[in-house]
């Protein structure tokens, strides 16, 4: 063990990773740094295993690498400026993060965005669901060594990805709405295009669906491998398809409906035994809802305004509020505090990949390694929106 | 097959195999001592071919190079071996093993020596063709009895084994 | 000289039991330039066929259709750093990539490409195979260990626990093809490749399909088991990426790194031999004993040259539909010239095969058989490569311990008990 890793573990005392368990057979253990650099690691998280043999006797998840003062950048800029930082949490779902924080400011100042803008939002942030789910599929599949999936998923999410560039200009990091509505309205042939894409993706949904769902391989890898408890995951305050796999019905889509998901007919699909597979079947069955949502909303898509009346400068009354949305890993939640300038005093991101990644410990726990990449899969992380 | 150059490649396996043999026991890393033993157990393979043993000589690379020896360094790898290179050596009874190795070298000369009439005047001619068939002939026929109790405590030795390093059963 | 150079050539044995060392040395020479050959061919191959599995493209740059990519790839590595790593222990570090390479070379020896082109004929044949291939793992092992550092270890550790678990089922499959070798009129057997080929021949069928489905079963266990001791997905455990980072050769860069991959795919290559030579009739061409006769035969004779002038036209299809731009002359020309050489080597083949029919010359007629024999044992080798490729491009890989239970629980078992069952049915058909 390198001076380095004994450092770390010190200053980690909860897991008593230093002191090891009573040997048998005088096999020692052996503390692995899984990352920062590490292929299955999303990114920049570093994990510290102790493992006896290829057993998980424990682990230590070491964040920060990609953190980068988001919320302390907020204090800093006005409301309009803060917006386009918030696509820099979650990349993969940039355009989830746009509506939670549009929405919460919106709910201060106590703003209502006009119909049509909120049918944008809901179009493009499902479609934002789908390109994030088919992302996890392709680098989850990957980690547990199925290379296809990816190649497969990122060439439908291209489309996705067409669509957002020819809404906004961006693929990735999108900026796609503005406090009170949206700033662009629909190119021509948005409706035409949105709907051309749900035609073409719904087979590429059961193309995955026949690579993996029965495969043995797959089943073995995932089945009964990182369970958590319905008990557990609340407990932990674990969010989103992690949640719902393990038999929970909660959808803040539902529950708490924001934008105008109340008046789209769709399910939440839950899983019952909470491990890696049914996960994988609730994200499949989250994408198919998405669609559903999406079909309805461009059927109905009204005409009109696309921006409420929002002030030139935004500057709510003194006073704080918490605003979620379901995010496509979870609840995605933004408190702000105003003391009535221009700009938040407080701003406080709840995100989903970060409250989620607290599981990974009691899922891994008496697993193997290889199966410590497929509970970090499933889990569904983005380093970016972890560390912030 | 009419071997070639057989007293230099005599002497080059044996060379090998006592070669290896002396990096064994003087290695203190332990990987390394097994590697030599590898080295010295496929020499003796090479040594069987030149034997018209070609059976004999598969199965020492199978068993013993490619199977015993993965099993071998598979816990070795696992033994910390910067703990073993630094420990002093324990037991101090090597002059008893200089003592018996060169009680066992006088014995071998003095056989080599003075019972040239233990060995034929040539070369037995070895079936070379059918030598794999001869042996499993006599183990199936001759030797049934002996072979199968042979197989026998093989496998309560591997129970035993099991049993030892099960924790519970 | 050249008498004795083709003395060989009418002759019906190997240049190792003729005791014709010019020819074996030929014919280590023409074996290992051809195993790197078909290595660096593989190598292209699967990253294009692995691409278009994956709708990409695969090379493209380099070359035409990345023809020359393999090439590119090889200097990349040659020029690399070559880094050993300070804590690493160097002199088990610098020989184990060539122990692997060694193990998987020294198999070809014995490989019966035809019923006189093999190296040797060694009376333990198959043993002789098994036992040098399992001699592979060392290698690993010893680079995992040398390399000092965690993740190579456990790819060791990996890797040797899989290769001894493996072998054994793979062992047992072997036995009940070789059981299958005894049932003649002497009622004995033979452990040497080339006898086993021509037992096949003897018995009229492929021991894949000799008492269906008791071959079969024996086949398909000994095709899982050669996946697992190539280290191959999806039972790549000791170099899985994205849990070991690269497993046994994490620590391994440029030319000893290339001496790997190089070993990996000449014992795919050697694994792949046993498999065809054992159960899929080694050089026999298919339904020899069906369709039988001359006319046949010389049918059946002209499939090499045939095959390359297939080849020939997918590359003159290729050089026809190059961009007609000033910037793609050179690989246009190259292309040509690829396809004018392929053409060339089919032509060459067919007058050859032509000439034999024809012609009463008998070395000539010696090598168009040779060259049926071993071309008809590359195809079927190639067919494994191609499942190879498949398998990685379809699966997930497996777990550890599920990998050491399908070994130990199924493979196994089945193993035992389809040896048993061939030794009672051959007991009492033959």
């Amino acid at each position: 063990m390198t001076a380095e890793t004994k450092n770390a573990t010190n200053a980690l005392s909860n897991l008593d990773l230093e002191t090891p368990e009573k040997p048998y057979l005088d096999s020692n253990e052996l503390i692995i740094n899984m990352g920062p650099q590490h292929p299955a690691t999303h990114g920049v998280l570093r994990v510290i295993l102790k493992l006896d043999g290829e057993k998980v006797l424990g682990t230590e998840c070491v964040i920060g690498y990609l953190h980068r003062g988001v919320e302390k950048i907020a204090e800093n800029r006005t409301y309009t400026m803060f917006n386009p930082y918030v696509d820099r949490m979650d990349y993969v779902a940039a355009v989830s993060n746009g509506l939670g924080y549009c929405q919460a400011v919106e709910k201060l100042l106590n703003v209502e965005a006009p119909p049509r803008a909120n049918y944008i939002r809901v179009i493009l942030t499902e479609l934002n669901r789908i390109a994030s789910h088919q992302l996890w599929l392709g680098t989850h599949a990957l980690d547990i060594g199925a290379m296809t999936p990816l190649f497969y998923t990122f060439r439908d999410r291209e489309e996705i990805l067409k669509i957002f560039e020819k809404y906004c200009g961006a693929r990735l990091t999108t900026h796609a709405f503005r406090i009170g509505g949206c700033q662009y309205e629909t190119y021509a042939g948005f409706e035409r295009e949105v709907k051309e894409f749900v035609a073409f993706v719904k087979p590429k949904i059961d193309e995955y669906e026949e690579l993996l769902t029965t495969n043995r391989i797959w089943l073995e890898r995932t089945k009964n491998v990182g369970v958590i408890s319905a008990e557990d995951a609340i407990a932990l305050g674990v969010t989103g398809p992690v949640l719902r796999a393990s038999g929970v019905k909660w959808d803040i889509r539902k529950a708490l409906p924001y934008a105008n998901y109340s008046e789209f007919d769709f399910e939440i699909p839950i899983g019952e035994n909470g491990d890696t597979y049914d996960r994988y079947l609730v994200r499949m069955a989250e994408m198919r809802q998405s669609l559903r949502i999406i079909e309805q909303a461009v059927e109905r898509i009204p005409e009109g305004p696309i921006m409420a009346k929002v002030p030139k400068v935004i500057k709510p009354a003194a006073g704080e509020i918490y605003h979620s949305i379901e995010a496509p890993k979870g609840e995605l939640g933004y408190f702000i505090v105003s003391d009535g300038s221009t700009q938040p005093y407080r701003l406080r991101v709840r995100p989903p990949s970060f409250v989620n990644l607290q599981a990974l410990d009691i899922m891994v726990r008496g697993l193997l390694v290889a199966d410590v990449v497929a509970v970090i899969g499933t889990l569904d992380i983005v380093l970016g929106e972890v560390d912030r | 097959m009419t071997p070639v150059a057989t007293p230099f490649f005599f002497y080059l396996l044996s060379g090998l195999a006592v070669l290896g043999g002396v990096l064994v026991i003087t290695r203190r890393n332990a990987v390394h001592s097994a590697l030599a033993l590898i080295l010295t157990l496929l020499a003796v393979a090479g040594l069987y071919l030149m034997l018209y043993a070609p059976f004999v000589a598969g199965v020492q690379i199978i068993v013993y190079a490619g199977g015993i020896m993965v099993l071998f360094l598979f816990v070795i790898m696992l033994v910390n071996i910067e703990r073993t290179v630094k420990e002093r050596q324990f037991n101090r009874i090597w002059p008893v093993g200089l003592a018996a190795s060169g009680a066992l070298l006088v014995l071998f000369v003095s056989v080599l020596v003075k019972g040239k009439a233990l060995f034929p005047e040539r070369g037995l001619p070895l079936p070379e063709a059918d030598n794999t068939q001869k042996i499993g002939e006599m183990l199936y026929g001759n030797y049934m009895f002996a072979f199968e109790i042979a197989s026998l405590l093989l496998l309560v030795a591997i129970l035993g084994a099991v049993i030892m390093t099960k924790k519970k059963i | 000289m050249l008498n004795s150079l083709m003395s060989y050539l009418g002759s019906s044995v190997t240049p190792g039991e003729a005791g014709n060392q010019l020819w074996a040395l030929i014919y280590v020479l023409i074996i290992f330039t051809g195993v790197s050959v078909a290595v660096i061919a593989m190598n292209w191959l699967e990253r294009k066929a692995l691409a278009h599995f994956q709708v990409r493209l695969g090379p493209m740059r380099v070359g035409p259709h990345g023809l020359l990519q393999p090439i590119a790839d090889a200097v990349k590595l040659l020029l690399k750093e070559d880094i050993i790593p300070s804590e690493a222990d160097k002199f088990v570090f610098w020989i184990a990539p060539l122990i692997g390479l060694l193990a998987s070379f020294t198999v070809y020896t014995v490989v019966p490409f035809g019923p006189s082109q093999a190296v040797s004929d060694m009376n333990i044949g198959i043993l002789f195979m098994l036992g040098v291939s399992s001699l592979g793992v060392l290698g690993i092992v010893m680079a995992g260990w040398a390399s000092n550092s965690h993740y190579p270890l456990i790819g060791a550790l990996r890797s040797s626990a899989q290769m001894v678990s493996y072998e054994v089922a793979m062992g047992l499959a072997v036995v009940s093809a070789i059981l299958m070798t005894s049932l003649n009129q002497t009622g004995t057997g033979t452990l040497s490749m080339i006898g086993i080929v021509q037992a096949q021949q003897e018995q009229h069928v492929w021991f894949l399909f000799k008492f269906f489905p008791l071959g079969a079963i024996a086949f398909v266990i000994f095709a899982i088991a050669m996946v697992a001791e190539t280290n191959r997905a999806p039972f790549d455990l000791a170099e899985a990426e994205s849990e070991l980072t690269a497993g046994f050769h994490t620590e391994y860069s440029g030319l000893r790194w290339s001496l790997f991959m190089l070993a990996e795919y000449a014992a795919m290559i050697a694994v792949s031999s046993i498999a065809v030579a054992l159960w899929l009739g080694g050089w026999m061409r298919p339904f020899s004993h069906w369709l039988s006769g001359g006319a046949w035969d010389f049918v059946f004779s002209l499939f090499p040259g045939l095959t390359f002038l297939g080849l020939a036209a997918i590359a003159i299809r290729g050089t026809i539909r190059m961009p007609k731009h000033s910037l793609f002359r050179i690989q246009t020309i190259g292309l040509g010239a690829f396809a004018a050489v392929l053409s060339g080597i089919g032509l060459l083949l067919l007058g050859i095969a032509v000439g034999a029919r024809a012609g009463d010359h008998v070395a000539l007629a010696r090598s168009a058989d040779a060259l049926n024999n071993v071309y008809w044992f590359v195809m079927k080798i190639a067919v494994f490569m191609y499942m190879f490729i498949w398998y990685r491009a379809t699966w997930p890989r497996y777990r550890f311990d599920q990998l050491m239970s399908v070994g130990w629980k199924v493979m196994l078992p089945i193993s035992l008990g389809v040896l048993i069952v061939t030794a009672i049915v051959g007991v009492i058909v033959g």
